[in-house]
Parts: structure tokens; C-alpha cells; sequence
């Protein structure tokens, strides 16, 4: 493991929403990680970081970089997604109209975060959902 | 491609930020209200216009190295945007056209045509 660090995201805490994800893009330009690829993580991270704002009792988002990888997990503690299938279509979204106006919850959200990684895993239960994104070198 | 004191200087803008970034060049433009389509489409370069005022719209500006954000109509923006625009070094402008008149005339400074 070259580099590996932890984050935490609370429910609701929309005047830190996105700093997550800077703090992430910033170690990885210090690093020298092509801009391109920077770019398809700062996209991925950000939609998981507001996902776990919005929908989720909040979590811990953590970065690990080794040789060939760099993997974002993001673990909550709930409440789960019931239909992972329909959360994952473009365009579905469960946000509430508050958060629709502030130009959130458009339904692209997990979306966004498959076509941007290189693989991507979701595992959900009433007792939290947990992402993994994995961007290869 | 507009330097950004031009590109603020032809559109009429009015810094709202205290930040004097003159390196800065506007590449293109985007003109959205949902956060998740212009994190998904933005490119560096960017001036972004929207009517969106609160602070997730620095978030989404300074992951994308956006050259600016244009508030349009004169809608006011919170002094804690402005703050967090200062900290992260996001330039933010006000006009008081409309969204698509300033479209119109970055159209004419060649910014995002051909």
C-alpha cells in the first residue's frame, strides 16, 4: 500500500459536502496521478460523498493507492438501498424536493459513478451500504 | 480561449470574490442548474453559469478547475459561497443579464465555438 486514508461523512453536512472528494483530488495531484484520471475520480468520489450526504446516517469514505489501483470505499450505516438495480438507473432518484432545488438528486448520481470507475461494487442492507470504486492505472 | 480580465471586461462582469487570478483562461462554457450534470459534463476551463448560489457550487467548480462561476440576473449570493469561493480560489462573477444573453456574448468571443 503506497497511500491509504480515511474520511468522515456526515448525514446531512451540505456546507462540507465535496471536501471529501477535494482533499482526494488534491493528494492525487501532489502525487502526479495523469489528469484525466484525476478527473474521472473527483466525479466518481464527489456523487458517493453527496449519496452518503443525502440518502445515508452518514459514514466513512477512505482512499487506498497501491501499484496499479486506486480504490474509494465508501461505507455507511444505513439505511440501505431496497432496489439497487433502479438506483442505478440514470434519471431515478428517492431526493426529497429540498434537496431537488439545490440542484441535487437528479438520478445520476450512482450513474456517474459506474461510468467514471473501472469497476464498481455495491453491497446494501438496512444496516448500511457500502461502495467500492476502483480506478486502474 | 479568453483571458479572463477580458472575458470579465467584454461581458460586463462584476467580480464578486476578491481573488485576482489573471492567468486564468476561459476555454468554454457551461450553463446548468443540476450539480450532478455538470459534474458529469464540466470541463477545466469552464465558465460556469448558473442560478445555483449555495456552496456545493465551488465544490463542483474547483473539482472541475473551472475557470469561474457567472451568477446571472444579479441574484444575490450568500457572503458564506463568497467566503468559501475566496478559501478555494474559485473566481465568482454577477451580471445582471440574463443566462442566455451572456451565452450569446461569450458565443461572440469564439468561447466554446468550433
Amino acid at each position: 500500500m503506497l497511500y491509504a486514508r480515511e474520511y468522515d461523512v456526515k448525514k446531512d453536512d451540505f456546507a462540507a459536502a465535496g471536501e471529501v472528494s477535494a482533499r482526494i483530488k488534491r493528494k492525487l495531484k501532489q502525487i502526479g496521478i495523469d489528469a484525466s484520471l484525476i478527473r474521472k475520480i473527483a466525479i466518481a468520489s464527489y456523487e458517493a460523498e453527496i449519496n452518503m450526504i443525502i440518502h445515508s446516517y452518514g459514514g466513512v469514505m477512505s482512499i487506498e493507492l497501491d501499484e496499479d489501483n486506486i480504490i474509494i470505499k465508501c461505507v455507511d450505516t444505513g439505511p440501505g438501498i431496497p432496489d439497487i438495480e433502479l438506483a442505478m438507473k440514470e434519471g431515478y432518484s428517492t431526493a426529497p424536493q429540498s434537496i431537488r432545488e439545490m440542484g441535487f438528486g437528479a438520478g445520476m448520481g450512482l450513474a456517474n459513478i459506474n461510468k467514471n470507475s473501472d469497476n464498481m461494487e455495491i453491497t446494501s442492507s438496512p444496516e448500511g451500504t457500502t461502495i467500492t470504486m476502483k480506478f486502474s492505472f | 480561449m479568453v483571458q479572463i480580465d477580458k472575458f470579465a471586461g467584454e461581458l460586463g462582469l462584476k467580480q464578486l470574490t476578491t481573488i485576482e487570478k489573471l492567468d486564468t483562461d476561459v476555454k468554454d462554457g457551461c450553463v446548468c442548474d443540476l450539480l450532478s450534470w455538470v459534474m458529469a459534463r464540466g470541463e477545466e476551463g469552464m465558465a460556469w453559469i448558473t442560478v445555483q448560489t449555495h456552496l456545493n457550487v465551488i465544490a463542483v467548480a474547483c473539482l472541475h478547475d473551472f475557470a469561474c462561476v457567472i451568477i446571472p440576473e444579479s441574484i444575490e449570493v450568500p457572503q458564506a459561497t463568497l467566503d468559501k469561493a475566496n478559501e478555494e480560489g474559485m473566481m465568482v462573477f454577477s451580471s445582471d443579464k440574463t443566462a442566455y444573453r451572456l451565452c450569446c456574448e461569450m458565443c461572440k468571443l469564439g468561447i466554446g465555438v468550433g
